[in-house]
């Protein structure tokens, strides 16, 4: 008895995470995903319903404008986010002084919750006393800014503060992946005559794909999730041109009582999830194995 | 024929030369640029918070305040005394103090141990079981959040400060798992294997060997973990309400109730109280948030 329990500690330590993440994490998403094959409202039903509520969910207008509203967030995140953060890692990798300080700027917004965030860019955004004053009283008299108020445009202003916030994270993942190169490359390539645009267009820049396919991943899955800045900015206002997918299952769920429904929403945005991590988890376990 | 050679050389040279200047300049500007659009709305809450309202209808975004106004910050932390309906960050803060301690340090322990026996005792199968955890850090807390609800009412411990550590101590282990998983790989085993001769046990080797060496992982380990809770906001605001909420929930909600005026002075030094410890840990221990955000290049 004391032999087994011994030659089993290491299985006994590692049970209780692997235990928790079971029931919690896997467990839990099972559980979901049979509610959102119930009838549940308020309370939860356990017979089986089929797919209606996945029915239901693709005939929710007001899910086709939260599938919208990720679609271009993420889309500009995305790309503002990358390109940003590139440039300032090529910027900041040409022997700056002040390098650090530099870095500890860009990257602060990353140390602050989303609902700080939101609440410092929905003052910024004021429509009246905000940045539109400022230019005003810089001479600009007829600039108005009135996006978080205005229906078409407020989604931007989401991607504004989400920006500012994730951008210096991309710079520090390309920091770290300029860093990794040999400086021999470098040299050797302008020995040959090539100038530094073009070192960094042909030759650094294609070396860094997997810090590119690592930066998609992890900003997808932010845009996906992303639900605290939305809340703090604009509530999904005006009206609901700002709701987004994760606002709809919350308030599916715990304002509309409706758990099923809720329930089927939550499970399209863990299978989008899914869809970019599954890949990205199975590239990063055979790199590893390789190694 | 050489002389002109020579000549042209040293035009050319001088040439690059301002063109290297000019290029350099242009990255120092550019950089400091950014710098400015990064420092901007921390520069705009500190400058309004210090502000009355009257400053705020007459100046813009930029202008400071005559003097250094204190009154939004004391309304923010402590409030105006008035009683019913008056909210202010204090009592919130003290919550998400109680809940990020000991979820902190939960979530990092557990983790420290997996790391341990992922790296150290490997078995068959001991890298599928780390996918399997590791799938955890990414996983849309939406898709857990209706089943955790209803298990904190089953255990009587929704709405209460102890629910709340319960959910992060047990969504942080993925996280943790990674730190520590990801630093025992490259302490090596004979160390290990040494210890194991010597009749050194299970505990033992963790204990005395390992957690002594272990210094700066726990560091990225509990700075992690700690911004992380801290700065929560979807379990806090579907866990808990009333008095027993965090302070990004107390903070949301002081922003968005609606009095008859606003008061955007008030607002952005409760922001700043909010975003305060964070911020600190951040300067001081900059070097290991960063190692936290890319050496697992994972964000919750």
């Amino acid at each position: 008895m004391f032999k087994w329990l011994e030659k089993n500690l290491p299985k006994i330590v590692l049970a209780p995470s692997v235990g928790l993440i079971s029931w919690f994490v896997y467990g839990f998403i099972l559980w979901t995903l049979y509610i959102s094959f119930t009838k549940s409202k308020i309370l939860p039903r356990y017979e089986l319903w089929g797919v209606e509520q996945y029915i239901k969910l693709w005939h929710t207008h007001k899910w086709y404008i939260a599938i919208e509203n990720l679609l271009i967030f993420t889309v500009l995140f995305l790309t503002i986010c990358t390109i940003i953060g590139v440039l300032l890692a090529i910027f900041l990798d040409q022997k700056i002084r002040a390098e650090g300080f530099l870095r500890t700027i860009y990257l602060y917004p990353m140390a602050l919750s989303f609902i700080v965030t939101g609440t410092a860019w929905k003052w910024i955004l004021n429509p009246t006393l905000g940045i539109q004053k400022l230019f005003n009283d810089l001479g600009f008299e007829n600039f108005t800014f009135d996006w978080l108020v205005n229906r078409d445009m407020a989604i931007y202003t989401i991607v504004i503060a989400g920006v500012w916030q994730s951008s210096g994270f991309v710079m520090a993942l390309f920091l770290a992946g300029l860093r990794s190169i040999e400086d021999e490359i470098v040299k050797a390539a302008k020995i040959d005559g090539a100038s530094l645009v073009v070192v960094y267009w042909k030759i650094i820049i294609p070396m860094m794909r997997p810090v590119f396919f690592t930066s998609f991943v992890i900003l997808v899955h932010i845009s996906i999730k992303s639900y605290d800045l939305i809340v703090a900015l604009t509530q999904g206002g005006p009206g609901i041109s700002t709701t987004f997918p994760s606002l709809f299952m919350t308030q599916t769920a715990f304002h509309k009582s409706q758990v099923g429904l809720s329930a089927a929403s939550a499970m399209m945005m863990f299978m989008a999830v899914a869809a970019v991590i599954i890949p990205y988890l199975y590239s990063e376990l055979r790199r590893e194995n390789v190694r | 024929m050489s002389v002109s050679t020579n000549l042209s050389y040293k035009k050319l040279e001088e040439r690059s030369r301002i063109i290297n200047l000019l290029l350099r300049w242009f990255l120092y500007f550019v950089l400091v640029l950014f710098a400015f659009y990064f420092i901007f709305p921390l520069y705009v809450m500190l400058v309004t918070s210090f502000k009355t309202m009257a400053e705020i209808r007459q100046g813009n975004l930029l202008t400071l305040p005559g003097q250094l106004n204190f009154e939004s910050w004391k309304v923010a932390w402590g409030g105006r005394g008035y009683g019913a309906g008056d909210t202010y960050l204090r009592p919130y803060f003290w919550n998400s103090i109680k809940m990020v301690v000991p979820a902190t340090v939960f979530s990092t322990f557990i983790g420290a141990m997996t790391g341990y026996v992922l790296t150290k005792w490997r078995f068959k199968g001991d890298s599928w079981i780390f996918l399997f955890l590791l799938f955890g850090c990414f996983i849309p807390y939406q898709a857990i959040l209706l089943p955790m609800a209803r298990t904190l009412g089953v255990l009587g411990i929704s709405n209460s400060i102890l629910g709340l550590v319960v959910v992060h101590s047990i969504y942080g282990i993925p996280f943790t798992t990674l730190f520590f998983r990801n630093y025992y790989v490259s302490i090596p085993n004979e160390l290990i294997k040494a210890a194991r001769i010597d009749g050194a046990s299970f505990f033992k080797i963790f204990f005395i060997i390992l957690i002594p060496i272990s210094a700066p992982i726990i560091v990225v380990a509990v700075i992690w973990q700690f911004t992380q809770i801290w700065n929560d906001f979807l379990f806090g605001a579907t866990f808990s309400f009333g008095t027993s909420a965090p302070i990004q929930v107390a903070l949301n909600n002081m922003v968005l109730s609606s009095t008859s005026v606003k008061e955007y002075n008030v607002d952005m030094a409760s922001a700043f109280v909010a975003c305060l410890p964070t911020l600190i840990v951040y300067v001081l221990a900059g070097k290991y948030f960063i190692r936290g955000l890319t050496s697992g290049a994972v964000k919750g």
